[in-house]
């Protein structure tokens, strides 16, 4: 894992004294909310429905367990004994005082962590597939690139108030695991025809009030290139981007209102002229980076564990684990683990400081001192012996953290919702826990197949509603809840935005209203096919017509 | 100068401790985090003095976000009319064990 060298100490410590600083004088009055507020933003505190919330950054989603261990200790002495795991691979505290969150930054600072830039209108954590560096499908571990980012937008003075927020997605495998298209830009770690590394950029994606699928700007951008290529793109949008109106200042508009075309010319300008005034770009930066990252001494191991296959036979669900919770791994002998934050009927992402210590455990003894959080909400081992997987397996039933239901119908995305968030206009974690409970029975989990359900409690779509396969935004309606249902939606590679089935329903039918989904993908699906698939064959017309029964009855 | 817009009465005033972050309504005599303590406006007078206490005690540091929610007295205790306030005088509806709700057994 990359370590912060005494520069990234001394950002960190510097930052941390001075919000010290500006939360005292908030207190003693000398400043007021006005002038506080979008200070305490770029430090990442919130003031939501019931208290502040920290959010802290976890960049890439890489994580150490001493790093974890700290989040645990900062969960107990600070706030109430949890942390929720957010969509973009970061951490929250529901329950912080102002006046603590100089110490709580403190004790961050302790483990080569902070909570900059995960608020406010500028370069936010840049995510990545939390599979990063052991997937079987990568050409490289991205973490590196993402780490490059990192330090090139960490307090960039040129960026740090533009006119919105600013999100960049890497992956490295062919199968888009980090949502690249839903992002203001997507980076992508290709080979050239020649064998060389190096980046395919997309451009101006994103969900919130107005999805948009990110478009192709450049098919192949040399490595050395990329963080020219980075400063042409923000130096466009911060100019040309509009800021007359919030909802409409985020590049995704800009894209749109101008075109691919122009904004592709307005880039390759701005590059050239980036260029032509600095030396040439080279690559000794990133290969100080990358050094860091240098893959764990791998064991020789044969590809099938006997020992494994052992304990599932005797254990159905050990096996069950095994079947849902594994990822394939570059290495022979080993796997990647997920972890399921969505114990059936538990609060998505949520987890409590004794789960948060055995997972860093977990990590210490089982996977080189490494873990990830992925962008759905669970945590991953990224790379345990298969060898080792029954005991893990043991630990994690011993702290309620053995679900096996990685990508299944109850691995819902659940943003906080009315239940904590003060932007929201519908609670969301009640109704994950209700379908999750709804659908919980192993039996039906299985038949269904991997499904996606994906929550937000408003329009802003912190819970990637749009691009769930069944998606589902809370909104008010005449005064209550309401919850509109949309269906298609597709994260990865077959990027897609879902189609809105009809009316909005109580939450107490949209159970009845999937159950309806799901009983025409049951009886349409062809040997093998899962929902998303079955959907894209025989398209909407059915679904509707199926929906139609369930809003007809409750209009 | 326009009229203030307010909600319609009664009214309770609802603001955010400055330290502490916690939920705040305005009482007879300073604040109270229990919502059945709250002092109630029932006329327009009450209504503008919660307001003028409210934004007297936020240019104090005392507290921020200070507003008026419209309320129905149930059993003689002020229940706000949209869920949102609702909520933010109980705590989260899926953990009964934090909040309000669980400091007083509302």
């Amino acid at each position: 894992m990359y370590a912060y060298d005494e520069f990234d100490r001394q950002i960190v410590r510097e930052r941390v004294a001075q919000f010290a600083s500006q939360v005292e004088r908030r207190l003693d009055g000398s400043l007021t909310d006005e002038e506080f507020r979008p200070l305490r933003l770029k430090n990442g505190l919130y003031l939501q429905l019931h208290a502040y919330m920290l959010r802290v950054a976890i960049p890439y989603g890489a994580l150490s367990a001493r790093q974890l261990r700290q989040m645990a200790l900062i969960a107990e002495t600070y706030d109430r004994g949890y942390g929720h795991f957010t969509t973009r691979q970061n951490l929250q505290y529901n329950w912080p005082k102002l006046r603590d969150t100089p110490a709580i930054l403190g004790l961050l600072a302790d483990v080569d962590m902070h909570a900059i830039q995960t608020s406010g209108n500028c370069i936010r954590n840049t995510t990545t597939d939390c599979f990063a560096g052991a997937a079987f499908d990568e050409i490289e571990d991205p973490r590196p690139t993402a780490e490059w980012i990192r330090q090139w937008s960490t307090l960039h003075p040129e960026f740090d108030w533009l006119g919105r927020k600013f999100k960049i997605a890497v992956t490295a495998s062919r199968q888009d695991r980090a949502v690249l298209k839903g992002h203001d830009v997507g980076v992508r770690i290709v080979r050239d025809a020649d064998g060389e590394t190096g980046y395919q950029i997309y451009i101006g994606g994103g969900l919130g009030r107005t999805p948009m699928e990110g478009k192709l700007i450049r098919e192949f951008l040399p490595r050395a290139e990329l963080l020219d290529y980075l400063e042409a793109i923000l130096r466009v949008y911060n100019l040309e981007g509009r800021r007359d109106n919030k909802y409409k200042a985020r590049i995704k508009i800009l894209v749109h209102e101008i075109g691919l075309e122009k904004i592709r010319a307005d880039v390759e300008a701005e590059y050239a002229s980036i260029v032509a005034a600095s030396p040439k770009a080279d690559l000794r930066e990133f290969h100080r980076i990358q050094a860091a990252f240098d893959a764990p001494e791998f064991a020789d191991l044969p590809e099938v564990s006997r020992k494994l296959e052992q304990a599932q036979a005797n254990d159905p669900d050990l096996a069950l684990f095994v079947e849902h919770n594994l990822f394939r791994h570059k290495h022979k002998g080993y796997a990647s683990l997920t972890i399921s934050l969505k114990g059936i009927g538990q609060a998505p992402g949520d987890a409590n400081a004794a789960q948060m210590r055995a997972v860093a455990d977990l990590a210490e003894k089982y996977s080189f001192n490494e873990l990830r959080v992925s962008h759905k909400q669970n945590l991953v081992l990224p790379h345990v012996r298969l060898d080792d997987v029954a005991e893990i397996f043991a630990v994690l039933k011993a702290h309620d953290l053995a679900t096996a239901n990685a990508e299944l119908i109850t691995d819902i995305i659940c943003c906080p919702g009315l239940d904590y968030c003060a932007l929201a206009t519908a609670r969301s974690i009640p109704l994950a826990q209700k379908l999750s409970r709804h659908f919980g029975d192993a039996a039906t989990q299985k038949d269904i197949g991997e499904l996606s359900i994906k929550i937000s409690g408003c329009i802003n779509a912190c819970g990637h509603h749009h691009i769930g396969n069944i998606g589902i935004l809370g909104l008010e309606k005449k005064g209550a809840e309401s919850y509109q249902i949309t269906i298609g939606g597709d994260a990865g590679d077959q990027f897609a935005i879902g189609e809105l089935l009809g009316p909005g329903l109580p939450e107490t039918h949209v159970p009845e209203a999937l159950d309806k989904l799901i009983a025409v993908y049951r009886r349409e699906r062809r040997q093998g096919e899962t929902f998303i698939e079955t959907y894209r064959r025989i398209g909407l017309a059915p679904y509707k017509t199926a929906f139609k029964e369930i809003a007809d009855a409750f209009a | 100068m326009a009229a203030v817009k307010r909600p319609p009465l009664p009214v309770i005033l609802v603001a955010n401790d400055l330290v502490e972050g916690e939920v705040l309504f305005a009482a007879n005599n300073g604040w109270t985090r229990d919502v059945r303590a709250a002092r109630v406006a029932s006329d327009e007078a009450a209504a503008l003095e919660l307001e003028q206490f409210g934004a007297a005690q936020a240019s104090e540091s005392k507290v921020v976000d200070a507003y008026l929610v419209d309320v129905e007295i149930e059993a003689g205790v002020p229940v706000p009319r949209h869920y949102r306030e609702r909520l933010r005088t109980l705590g989260p509806s899926h953990r009964l064990d934090l909040g309000k709700q669980a400091e007083f057994h509302i």
